[in-house]
């Protein structure tokens, strides 16, 4: 930690790890700290241009955090790379936000933990509730200055989930973050979002269906600490010391949720399928159900 | 009919992107972004007109129509918040506007991975603006025949 948590929202205080979380005005306060690095990540790769928080660089998950060839993330040297360009030291306390709630300011604070940097954090409710609450926004380019981030090595095991590992995982608990239509099979994709080459549609039996959004607060941020353990506890029975795997389509929506039951609940062994539903979906003799329900555990073959 | 002739307009656009590096194209493409045109008022009072390009992310509408010479219009909006699909709907707006229908129907449909933008924009978003080409040609299809 370079730079001190934010210790001014009772909401935070709640959480399992408050330090994960800023408020706007604790950013706006601390804007050009050194050791603070403001990073925005969006779905649309010019909205960044249009305006951001002012010092913020942009990182790009379809170009900068993804590998152009391989459906995988960079390796160690391309992190290592696209940090030191972007300013950020190994060390420095990174603050990502982004739109559609911080989908993609949660999906690359997932790829920078599978990198082990440590003190990365989110905006609570994102770039919307920045703009909503009148904090400055500017088109002015920002300038980095390069840093020298050391090659280390991504490591998955921990944090991330493959298609064999969840066919090992089921029987535990699984959480299917889409859409109820992609949920019960009605779609492979989200309403309003583009068909993404799925051949079936469904979801893993036992799976339970547990919307994204339902995390999010109506500013735009993160439910309380009793509002989430309502859902996941008392309404989905997740319990301390469970193993869990989210999944979403690609794994940016289920980047969001296990943010909230890694860092704001506390649950240990929480890993994110990125494959998920454009890999699972096509993928031959996987078990898929449909309908509303999560289906029975499939024996094995 | 249909031979698959770029149109000079089209042609025009897609030069200026492959003259510029990456960076600068993506610049290229937020001024495009803005310079989307207002969709006339006279099309207010008829939402069955717009079509919603569901191959794009956000809610993008485009209308085509045929004018009293023959030509072909476009009009599109698509939110502030996406700007690159704006940028996108922004150069087929302006590139497709003033040709002929068989014009229209001659743009090669893969004019979207010609401008040099798949690898600075990702191929998964330049299937949006595949999406509107298509939906646009068939649009203009619709109206000859009607």
């Amino acid at each position: 930690m370079t730079v001190e948590f934010d210790t001014s929202s009772p909401k935070f205080a709640e959480y399992s790890e408050p330090g994960r979380l800023v408020t706007g005005a604790w950013l706006e306060e601390r804007l050009g700290t050194p050791g603070l690095v403001v990073v925005e990540s969006d779905e649309d790769v010019l909205l960044y241009e249009t305006g951001h928080i002012p010092g913020a660089v942009k990182v790009d998950w379809h170009t900068e955090l993804n590998d152009p060839v391989v459906r995988d993330y960079v390796d160690g040297p391309g992190f290592a790379e696209l940090l030191s360009r972007k300013g950020i030291s190994r060390d420095d306390t990174v603050v990502i936000y982004g739109d559609k709630n911080n989908w993609w300011a949660a999906y690359a604070l997932w790829v920078f933990s599978l990198f082990g940097h440590e003190d990365v954090r989110l905006l609570d409710g994102g770039r919307d509730k920045w703009i909503a609450e009148g904090r400055p926004i500017t088109t002015e380019a920002s300038t980095s200055t390069p840093t020298q981030y050391p090659v280390v090595e991504r490591d998955d095991r921990e944090l991330r989930a493959y298609r064999e590992d969840v066919l090992a995982h089921l029987g535990n608990p699984l959480i299917d973050v889409r859409s109820p239509e992609e949920y019960d099979g009605s779609r492979t994709s989200a309403p309003a979002y583009p068909e993404e080459g799925a051949l079936r549609a469904g979801h893993i039996p036992t799976a339970k269906s547990v919307p994204w959004a339902r995390a999010v607060a109506e500013d735009g941020g993160f439910k309380s600490r009793s509002e989430l353990d309502a859902i996941y506890r008392s309404d989905v029975g997740l319990q301390d010391g469970d193993a869990i795997v989210a999944y979403c389509r690609i794994g940016e929506r289920s980047s969001h949720t296990w943010f909230v039951l890694r860092h704001l609940l506390g649950f240990e062994n929480v890993r994110n399928y990125d494959g998920s539903w454009t890999e699972w979906g096509s993928a031959v003799r996987v078990p898929i159900a449909t309908g509303a329900e999560p289906g029975e555990l499939p024996s094995r073959r | 009919m249909t031979g698959t002739a770029l149109p000079e307009a089209l042609a025009e656009i897609r030069d200026e992107f492959l003259e510029l590096d990456e960076p600068e194209r993506l610049q290229l493409l937020l001024e495009y972004s803005n310079e989307l045109p207002e969709v006339p008022s006279r099309y207010d009072e008829h939402p069955e007109l717009r079509e919603r390009v569901a191959e794009c992310q956000s809610p993008v509408y485009i209308i085509l129509d045929l004018e009293e010479d023959g030509r072909v219009s476009m009009h599109a909006t698509a939110p502030r918040e996406a700007p690159t699909t704006r940028g996108f709907a922004s150069i087929l707006v302006q590139g497709i506007t003033g040709l002929t229908p068989d014009e229209v129907l001659g743009i090669p449909d893969d004019f979207p991975q010609s401008i040099g933008l798949t690898r600075a924009v990702s191929p998964l978003r330049i299937a949006g603006m595949t999406g509107m080409l298509l939906r646009a040609k068939r649009q203009v299809r619709a109206k000859l025949a009607a």
